[in-house]
């Protein structure tokens, strides 16, 4: 380029004298997780909507989704969702029992959620209308049961945090796993939504 | 206790002693020679004692220049049996005529074809380009280490666990047999019942997490922790090929996660996501894997691509020519590998408009590809080229890889593809480019980046035997396939009627047997080199007269790589230093903070291995301890805060004393 | 560098070798499709040549001219940008790919194997009146069945057809994904279970040729191969006449017993053909206990049949895993045994119930007034 030849004749610097530190990663790097995580949902979402409708002259979503017990499981995960956003608001200020608290009723409603969904499976699979019944069934349940793995690790290192938090406090690594269990949480929250609108709506309207 | 057929079925699962090809001379003779290769390997490690060195230097390391090396490692390993199944084939296919069954019956072939392509593909391909990105890419930025060098390790450690798993159908059960891809319904439960597409899958799918969360850790790398002053248009060529083949890798590989687990769900809870039955549909199969499947082309490639780049510069003396339009080919090659996914079966009947269209996206491709090959051309125009080892296999490259792209083009045409698909045209034509181009790039690299890993130089005689061995043994072998191919004979059959296309068969295999020989030529190099490693030093740590920051330290660089974090002013940043009079600083060191070592990649790497061996076997009690034990292994891993740790000043005054003693004894203190 | 020169020969040679190498039948078909396919390869390459060829030779020359050696050759390490030249290189690919492309686009649409023939060859349009032969090819493990409607026969492993009479191949499987390819006639297209596939071609010169699958399907795939004879129009009248003769009745019993993986089958003879046996096997229903493909989709077009329709699920399980797949079948496949991956257990064994008669009919009451069985076809394939 032009500029090296001009400045041939001094000496730049070439090298930092004091110490480098290079913003964090850690942000950029889980979001790119979360981005991967959310292409094995769209692969997901994309199978459902190849074979969503293949019943295999069974049940259709019509026949079998409970519409009133899946908006009161939506509404499981997006209260947890606000009261995750509690617990990070208290974070800020410091407040660990607060945090905690938060964070337990977060575990709760997960739970709540997780506890839903089973009872939902349960009464599927019971019915006849289980994973191998048709193509459609597939997917459902691959998707549907993706996003609760998802939701039950999120709470495994829910609770791993609450140790750690209780143990060592609100230090510098702490802080940075909440942030990051934050946005996981946020992102399943999202992917539900998609769900619910995607295949129960959608399904049964 | 033996007499209880239950309890035997628990513990064992469907594995039985049935499963150990003990009746097949070919396996038994491979299973002693691995055995008692490993138990001299084992001796060997504990008469010298350097069962703790390996553990605390290398197995825990979170160095990646030391992971960078272990991954070339697994893949030369990888190599030797992803060839000796090619070797195999061909033997097969040479004698297999008039009659004769060959002396591979077809359940054992169409498992070689199959791991042929797997274990080259993802075990040897891979390991190699991330092992080069690993170690080149942070010293190329001027960083100390990844962005996040745990999950380094790990990385690593996904993938090996991913080849032994491969390696283990090898003496006990089976392999696929469907081809490298696996199409259902073939690939199902009802027409492979056995356990080698278990097999297949979970060795996927456990070195996929490795290579996936590779790539966001190269992501992340690239963008976050570059040299000062490196601005994105600064940053050397092979870190650009590194970030557009890492986001590939990001954006791809949960799709094979994703498609290979609906897989395993049609096979171990019999849901119909690709069978025939009850609504499945095994065209989505096909789909979503090549959606993958075409970008991991350009995975491999684009590397290769950039080890090109920096080759031509630097043994031409020159700058690269066209810098920018090199970036954005390859930006715009990146983007465009995903749009032509189709290509892959035109023969399946879509649509005219639709083939055409991805025809057309195919196509494109290649003029950013014939960018870039004038962009090493008009590199090398007025150069002052030097003919080392990585500059001949670079020239050898653009020689192959034209014709390697001419026919690719000629596949994108989707009439021309209704003859040509399947076909051994398509066999060479593939070969061609990835022979030609990864791993031709791949050998340039390593002949490259060699004396700055281990402080010597390859033996350049036993480099250029093995790259003429390869050159010539790649055409041998290769130029009868594209003619078998445009004979009608298509891929994957393990015998013939028509005698006419014997002497074609021998000719490439007496081509494989010269690819071997080259192949053999770089192992000797490597033990050549080892010995004349004195003569072969190389002091400055820049032996090639680079002109991109790995060559501003040491070879090989200390564990921190830069005592001082460079700043960068201009593209080709150690070449403008040198230029400008950069003067190496001696004194004013401090403290280096730097990653703790840790043993938790090998163990979950470990009880990955345990979990996949229990999920194809059916020992569901394995599968559920291993489990646990990979949670529970995790989960303990967080709970150590105490990650890190200072090399202290007087250690890195030290290390950079004795450089300066080396560089003052050498005489050219740069 | 005269090692680097003797390559260039050698690359040189390979279009001259590939010249002189034996029966090239991709590049000498005798069917009007393959033929203009090949042309296709043949515009293709030469179309490439005007870009390669330069740029072989500017590599030889650069190689050889700039090598260190040569201190007359001008090095200039700084020059590294041309806009002109970078105009260049970036706009003749693009020139050769434009025109390619606008071959491409024309070409697919009128070489597309679905869309009939408008002529014999280059020089002859098809005769007024002239209907086309259809001929039903079904992929089995490991052999073709060839059923012809128009003549009411079927083959195995052989089929014919009258020289310069257009042909329409409807093209299906019964388990696993071929290819169904002669290469003398016209480019392959894939043979996919419950889908059909379509090809028109046209055989110009008599002959006997070679057709086979082109897709890996399993154990016995590599001696998955067919003779193709190209007939004079009275010669295949002889040859209907000696299937006719020769051969026995193709019911779905018979069709059954067929479907069962075997290995080198000889050439068979069907005088007849059972009514709607094609349909079947395209909709996966020959085993008459089976629910066909298309009656699934139409029920399932018209949202399901509901929570009690467990018994369908049996009915659509074509491939029958769970029943076929014993204990046994699970451990035993280890490469030593020698055992195929498909047992060979016949499909209809399970369902042996005694219902299997009524079972076709049972299955009607969840099928939606007004269906039209047998008109509505299976689904080509997903792209379509």
């Amino acid at each position: 380029m032009s500029e090296t030849t001009v400045e041939t004749g001094e000496k730049p610097k070439f090298y930092l004298t004091e110490d480098h530190h290079p913003e964090s990663s850690t942000n950029l790097g889980f979001w790119l997780y979360l981005m991967s995580d959310c292409l094995i949902f769209a692969t997901l979402f994309a199978t459902y909507a190849v074979v969503g409708r293949n019943y295999a002259a069974g049940p259709s979503p019509a026949d079998l989704f409970d519409l009133p017990l899946v908006a009161i499981n939506t509404a499981m995960l997006l209260f947890s969702s606000i009261t995750y956003g509690f617990a990070m608001l208290q974070m800020e200020r410091n407040a660990k029992a607060e945090t905690l608290f938060w964070l337990g009723v977060t575990g709760l409603f997960g739970l709540a959620f997780l506890g839903l969904e089973l009872y939902e499976f349960n009464h599927l699979i019971h019915e006849g209308a289980g994973p191998t019944r048709s193509a459609f069934l597939s997917a459902f349940f691959t998707l549907v049961g993706t996003h609760g793995l998802h939701v039950t690790f999120g709470i495994i290192w829910l609770v791993t945090l609450m140790v750690q938090v209780q143990k060592h406090g609100l230090i510098a690594e702490n802080r940075r796993r909440l942030l990051c269990l934050s946005m996981f949480w946020h992102f399943l929250d999202v992917i539900w939504i998609g769900v619910f609108s995607f295949v129960y709506l959608m399904g049964v309207l | 206790m033996f007499s209880n057929p239950d309890l035997m079925k628990f513990i064992f699962g469907r594995l039985t002693l049935d499963a150990i090809p003990y009746h097949e001379p070919i396996l038994v003779v491979t299973f002693l020679a691995v055995v008692l290769g490993g138990i001299a390997l084992v001796g060997a490690l504990t008469y010298f004692k350097l069962w703790g060195y390996l553990w605390r230097e290398w197995l825990t390391s979170v160095d990646h220049k030391k992971i960078g090396i272990m991954y070339v490692i697994l893949a030369i390993i990888m190599l030797l049996r992803g060839f000796s199944d090619a070797i195999m084939m061909r033997v097969q296919q040479a004698i297999a005529f008039g009659g004769s069954e060959g002396y591979l019956p077809p359940h054992h072939y169409d498992q070689i074809f199959t791991a042929h392509g797997v274990i080259m593909i993802f075990f040897v391909a891979m390991p190699l380009v991330t092992g080069l990105m690993n170690f080149v890419v942070p010293l190329q930025i001027g960083a100390r280490d990844v962005s996040f060098p745990f999950l380094n390790n790990f990385s690593f450690w996904m993938t090996t666990a991913g080849a032994i798993i491969v390696m283990i159908s090898l003496f006990v059960g089976e392999f696929a047999r469907t081809g490298w891809l696996a199409y259902p319904p073939l690939s199902g439960a009802d027409y492979s019942p056995g356990v080698g597409v278990d097999y297949y899958i979970w060795g996927l799918q456990v070195a996929g997490v490795g290579t996936t969360l590779s790539g966001i850790n190269l992501i992340a790398t690239i963008i976050k922790m570059r040299a000062p002053g490196m601005t994105l248009m600064k940053m050397p060529v092979f870190t650009w090929t590194s970030f557009c083949t890492n986001v590939l890798i990001v954006a791809t590989f949960p799709i094979l996660t994703g498609v290979l687990a609906l897989l395993s769900l049609d096979r171990y809870v019999g849901t119909n996501f690709f069978t025939n039955d009850l609504g499945g549909n095994p065209m989505m199969y096909v789909n979503l894997i090549w959606i993958w499947g075409h970008p991991e082309v350009y995975i491999l490639v684009l590397p290769a691509f950039g080890i090109f780049s920096e080759v031509v510069a630097t043994f031409c003396g020159k700058r690269l020519f066209g810098y920018a339009s090199m970036v954005y080919a390859t930006c715009v090659i990146m983007i465009l590998s995903y749009l032509v996914w189709l290509h892959h079966f035109f023969t399946m009947g879509s649509g005219a408009s639709v083939n055409a269209f991805f025809g057309i996206t195919t196509m494109i491709i290649s003029i950013p590809t014939g960018a870039k090959i004038f962009n090493w051309l008009f590199t090398m125009f007025r150069g002052r080229i030097r003919y080392e080892v990585p500059m001949m296999w670079t020239v050898g490259f653009m020689f192959t890889f034209v014709i390697g792209g001419m026919t690719g083009v000629m596949l994108a045409v989707p009439p021309a593809d209704f003859v040509l698909h399947n076909s051994l045209f398509l066999i060479a034509h593939f070969h061609n480019v990835i022979i030609g181009g990864v791993v031709f790039g791949l050998f340039a690299g390593i002949n490259y980046w060699f004396p700055k890993a281990f402080g010597f130089k390859l033996d350049p005689f036993w480099g250029k035997v093995s790259f003429w061995f390869w050159l010539i043994g790649f055409w041998v072998a290769f130029t009868p396939l594209y003619v078998l191919g445009l004979m009608g004979v298509t891929r994957r059959l393990s015998q013939f009627e028509d005698p006419s296309l014997q002497i074609w068969f021998v000719i490439a295999a007496v081509g494989a047997f010269m690819i071997a020989v080259g192949i053999a030529a770089f192992l000797i190099q490597l033990f050549v080199s080892f010995r004349r490693r004195e003569e072969l030093r190389d002091t400055t740590g820049d032996p090639w007269d680079g002109r991109t920051l790995e060559w501003a330290t040491s070879s090989p660089p200390p564990e921190y790589n830069f005592a001082f974090t460079p700043v960068v002013h201009d593209y080709d940043s150690w070449y403008d230093m040198k230029k400008r009079g950069y003067e190496r600083p001696l004194e004013g060191f401090r403290p280096i903070h730097m990653p703790r070592n840790t043993g938790t990649g090998v163990i979950l790497s470990v009880l990955s291995i345990a979990l996949a061996f229990g999920l194809i076997w059916y020992m569901w009690w394995l599968a559920a301890l291993s489990f646990i034990a990979i949670v529970a292994v995790s989960i303990a891993h967080t709970f150590n805060y105490n990650r890190d740790f200072y090399i202290p000043a007087e250690v890195v005054v030290e290390t950079e004393e004795a450089r300066t003693r080396l560089l003052s004894g050498q005489g050219a203190a740069r | 560098m005269k090692s680097l020169s003797k390559i260039y020969r050698l690359v040189l040679l390979l279009p001259l070798l590939t010249l002189t190498g034996c029966n090239m039948v991709v590049m000498s078909p005798s069917g009007d499709i393959a033929a203009q396919q090949r042309d296709l390869i043949v515009v293709s390459t030469v179309l490439m040549l005007l870009i390669i060829v330069p740029v072989m030779a500017l590599i030889m020359l650069f190689a050889w001219h700039y090598r260190r050696s040569n201190t007359a050759a001008v090095y200039d390490p700084e020059w590294h940008h041309s806009t002109a030249l970078e105009v260049v290189i970036w706009s003749a690919p693009l020139v050769i790919i434009v025109a390619l492309g606008a071959v491409t686009w024309i070409t697919t649409h009128k070489l597309d194997p679905y869309r009939p023939l408008e002529r014999l060859d280059a020089a002859r349009p098809i005769p007024e009146g002239v209907k086309p032969l259809t001929v039903e090819v079904v992929a089995l493990d490991w052999k073709w069945l060839f059923l012809y409607p128009e003549q009411g026969i079927a083959t195995v492993n052989e089929m014919a057809a009258p020289v310069d009479r257009p042909i329409e191949f409807k093209i299906t499987a019964s388990s696993v994904m071929n290819s169904f390819y002669i290469p003398a006639l016209a480019g392959q297209i894939y043979a996919m279970p419950g889908m059909q596939t379509k090809l028109h071609a046209v055989i110009n010169k008599p002959g006997d040729f070679e057709g086979f699958s082109a897709n890996y399907s399993g154990e016995g795939f590599t001696h998955m191969r067919f003779r193709f004879h190209g007939l004079e129009t009275a010669g295949f009248d002889d040859w209907v006449a000696r299937v006719k003769q020769q051969g026995t009745a193709l019911n779905r019993d018979a069709y059954l017993k067929l479907e069962k993986p075997s290995e080198r089958e000889p050439v068979r003879y069907y005088a007849a053909v059972e009514n709607g046996l094609y349909d079947a096997i395209l909709n996966l229903c020959a085993d008459p206990a089976k629910m066909c493909m298309h009656e699934m989709m139409h029920i399932d077009k018209s949202g399901g049949a509901g929570k009690e329709s467990a018994e369908n699920r049996e009915k659509l399980e074509y491939d029958n895993r769970h029943a076929k797949q014993g204990e046994e079948a699970l451990g035993g496949t280890v490469p030593a045994t020698d055992q195929p991956a498909r047992s060979g257990e016949s499909p209809e064994g399970q369902s042996g119930n005694g219902q299997s008669g009524g079972g076709h009919d049972a299955h009607q009451g969840h099928s939606m007034p007004g269906m039209d069985h047998g008109g509505d076809p299976a689904p080509n394939q997903l792209n379509d």
